[in-house]
């Protein structure tokens, strides 16, 4: 019974001693005499892993270790409490467009200008070029991008009596009360704020604006006309019923409506065909991907939802910095990282790979089991989104406190979609509101 | 506890330490309680005193870390959010405590009354999903909640209804049936605890002076029952106070606005210093809730000691 009791108190104290053991070690491989550089990288994305292997066989004096710290939000969570900490930040980490800027004026980035990436310039798409642009140095590699599309389930559109794909946002309306007339919706919405950001960037709107010294912001969601075009239409929306506002995006109820069809299509960015596949299944063959309707008749104005890049986290560590750079320039930058990871489903930022046959031929996706499916039944659906991607209208920019902004825009205009006990445009007024007071209390001027 | 240390010496009349000068100071004491001084002061003394502390700032992500004294609290006493969310666990905890609490009582007397058949089955059951993890529970109840293809979903498709329990209206209520869930069989179990430790001779000598069942249920059993009824209530309430992972859990499952950023006040805690770059705020805000959960948790516990002085 003795014997047992202390063993049990062994084990613990080893247990518990064992995270601090691990904690002491993890940081100092770096510099313990051999060339070896270890370098950690936070990616959700699934593609990054696998550009692994091909790296450390180029680079055998680099190891690269990939976590996956959460997706997107719980990411920046850890990351931030990691930066604030001083310690346990990773290397490389994966950071949205839409959350650039604020690490960048919180000076948390390497600025990779000098180390090579100033001439990539011509390599990548406009609208990813400039999301990672920003005040003059580039603060860090696209690794995929987002331009906006519409993916449509033929069947149901052709069973409401829909067979053109609308291409203006009239058009769209006329086949959302067809369809609505079958029992489904057209689409869902129950209140994304980048989803938000993205449908009033395409109809023109430039709400936020920061200064070049990072002090002063311009909030004018209230004024600006791109807002309140958007706004006044997807008010009409809810109110006649046309769009799901019960449904909230990403949950399990949203994907069985995207499989079963009573959620018809989608307005997102371009790389939603693999998850199609792994939550709508049963869409296969079914589903279309089209141009994003426009405002005006013979329209080409597109904007980005989503997508991401690899950045590096500011450090004194030379040797780090470098092997972490030369990761990235593989992953982001060199033909057969890009290739990688293009194979398992991402969609690119760069223009060769926008423009080469391999890519643009494809027609079907590649399933969990390595079979080929052709979810949009034989469509080269490449094609219809590279030509997106090229039509993303440049300059929108983002708020440097984009991740909050976005976390309280339910708080603000939520209701308008739940309970529809106020309208749109008020959520979106109190919104800014909240927006003006946050900044003002986290020292900006705001104008 | 260890203070006793120095009367202690006196009493006995340790002449030797007396002698080695009047200040000698025994140590005994503090020695046997080091271990758990130690780790008292690292995990609950300097954290509340570093709450304390980083309260007087302000980070600001233009500007830098400055001292701001009291407008940390004196912006939270205006912070509309911030009343909101407490009234919200306030109703919460009125509503849903006293429920919970009504029905771990029946339960245990209904195990108690040993006329239940499978009566240790029935007790590990309803004890249960204490043992399951918030987390698991609450996203086995979302999925149970769904409109469309959960079990509401089924119900809403037989009788051709259009329940939706996670309507803002309504969700509060829903989460408090997630959380009577979770709980009752762990308060259940207080109480029969409390109720086995009667001794049978009572319960005899009660039914030879003729008292009905129902008699020895409010004369014997229920008075017996005030004691962990304090207990329970006090950490109940503290529960409701910190309630978070239901609706932070649910959060992703329910549209729109129907989980605030503020739901709760733990809630708008986590994301004012997570997502918001507020962590001095957050920490003024933790600290005065601290405060209202401790006061209304003391009220309490003075109210039940003083009846059960009586």
């Amino acid at each position: 019974m003795k014997f047992t009791k202390r063993a049990v108190a062994l084990v613990g104290a080893v247990i518990m001693l064992a995270p601090l053991v691990a904690c002491g070690s993890s940081s100092s491989s770096s510099d313990s005499g051999s060339a070896t550089t270890s370098i950690v990288v936070w990616s959700w994305d699934s593609t990054v892993p696998r550009t692994v292997a091909g790296f450390e066989k180029a680079n055998p004096n680099i190891k690269v270790k990939v976590t996956n710290a959460g997706t997107n939000k719980d990411e920046y969570t850890a990351l931030n409490n990691a930066m604030s900490a001083g310690k346990g930040a990773p290397d490389i980490a994966q950071i949205e467009y839409y959350a650039l800027p604020e690490y960048v004026i919180r000076d948390n980035l390497q600025n990779l200008s000098s180390l090579g990436a100033s001439s990539y310039k011509s390599f990548y798409t406009p609208g990813t070029w400039s999301s990672v642009n920003i005040n003059g140095g580039v603060y860090a590699l696209p690794i995929d991008s987002g331009p906006m599309a519409l993916f449509y389930n033929k069947e149901v559109f052709d069973k409401a009596g829909v067979t053109q794909v609308p291409t203006t946002w009239d058009e769209f309306y006329e086949a959302a009360k067809k369809i609505r007339a079958t029992g489904s919706y057209i689409t869902s919405d129950t209140g994304d704020a980048g989803f938000f950001d993205s449908m009033t960037w395409q109809a023109g709107a430039t709400p936020f604006a920061t200064s070049k010294d990072g002090k002063t912001v311009t909030i004018g969601l209230t004024t600006d006309s791109g807002v309140k075009k958007w706004t006044a239409f997807w008010q009409k929306m809810i109110n006649e019923d046309l769009i799901d506002t019960k449904t909230p995006g990403w949950s399990d109820d949203w994907n069985k409506g995207l499989n079963d069809g009573s959620i018809a299509s989608l307005l997102t960015g371009a790389w939603m065909p693999y998850n199609l596949l792994s939550g709508a299944p049963d869409g296969s063959g079914k589903w279309r991907v089209a141009q994003m309707p426009t405002w005006e008749a013979g329209g080409t104005e597109n904007s980005e939802n989503g997508g991401s890049s690899l950045a590096i986290i500011k450090s004194s560590d030379d040797a780090k910095v470098k092997a972490a750079y030369k990761f990235l320039d593989y992953v982001a930058h060199s033909a057969t990282g890009i290739k990688t990871r293009v194979d398992a489903g991402a969609f690119p930022a760069d223009n060769d790979t926008l423009k080469s046959s391999d890519f643009l031929d494809a027609t079907s996706l590649t399933d969990s089991n390595g079979k080929a499916n052709e979810y949009f039944g034989g469509q080269e659906y490449n094609k219809v989104l590279a030509k997106a991607a090229t039509d993303v209208i440049t300059g929108y920019k983002f708020l440097p406190f984009e991740v909050y902004a976005r976390g309280i825009f339910a708080d603000d205009a939520g209701a308008a979609y739940t309970d529809k006990s106020i309208t749109l445009s008020q959520g979106i007024a109190a919104w800014q509101k909240n927006l003006t007071k946050y900044a003002e209390s986290q020292g900006y001027t705001v104008k | 506890m260890a203070v006793p240390g120095i009367p202690t010496v006196r009493e006995t009349g340790s002449l030797q330490k007396m002698k080695r000068g009047g200040r000698s100071w025994d140590w005994r004491g503090w020695k046997f309680m080091l271990p758990f001084a130690l780790v008292f002061i690292f995990v609950f003394i300097v954290p509340i005193v570093y709450a304390i502390w980083i309260s007087f700032y302000q980070k600001r992500m233009v500007g830098g870390t400055v001292f701001v004294g009291l407008a940390n609290y004196i912006r939270l006493m205006q912070d509309a959010q911030f009343w909101d969310s407490v009234r919200r666990v306030a109703l919460f905890t009125v509503v849903q405590v006293p429920i919970m609490l009504f029905l771990a009582a029946a339960m245990a007397l209904a195990l108690d009354s040993m006329k239940l058949h499978g009566s240790r089955f029935f007790r590990i059951s309803t004890f249960l999903p204490y043992a399951v993890p918030a987390v698991v529970s609450t996203l086995i109840w979302g999925f149970v909640y769904g409109a469309k293809y959960g079990l509401v979903g089924s119900i809403n498709n037989v009788f051709g209804s259009d329940l939706n329990v996670l309507a803002p209206s309504v969700l509060l209520a829903a989460i408090g049936n997630i959380v009577t869930w979770e709980f009752t069989g762990y308060n259940m179990l207080i109480f029969y605890s409390s109720l086995s430790t009667i001794p049978h001779s009572l319960y005899e000598a009660a039914s030879i002076d003729g008292a009905s069942e129902w008699q020895i249920v409010r004369r014997i059993k229920l008075p017996e029952l005030r004691g962990s009824l304090a207990i329970t209530v006090i950490f109940s309430i503290i529960g409701s106070f910190q309630l978070f992972n239901e609706p932070s859990i649910l959060q992703n499952m329910v549209p729109g606005n129907s989980v605030t950023t503020y739901y709760t006040p733990n809630m708008y805690a986590y994301n004012l210093s997570f997502s918001g770059n507020q962590s001095n705020y957050a920490a003024a805000l933790a600290i005065v809730m601290a405060i209202i959960t401790m006061s209304i948790a003391y009220v309490v516990q003075l109210r039940s000691m003083r009846e059960q002085m009586k």
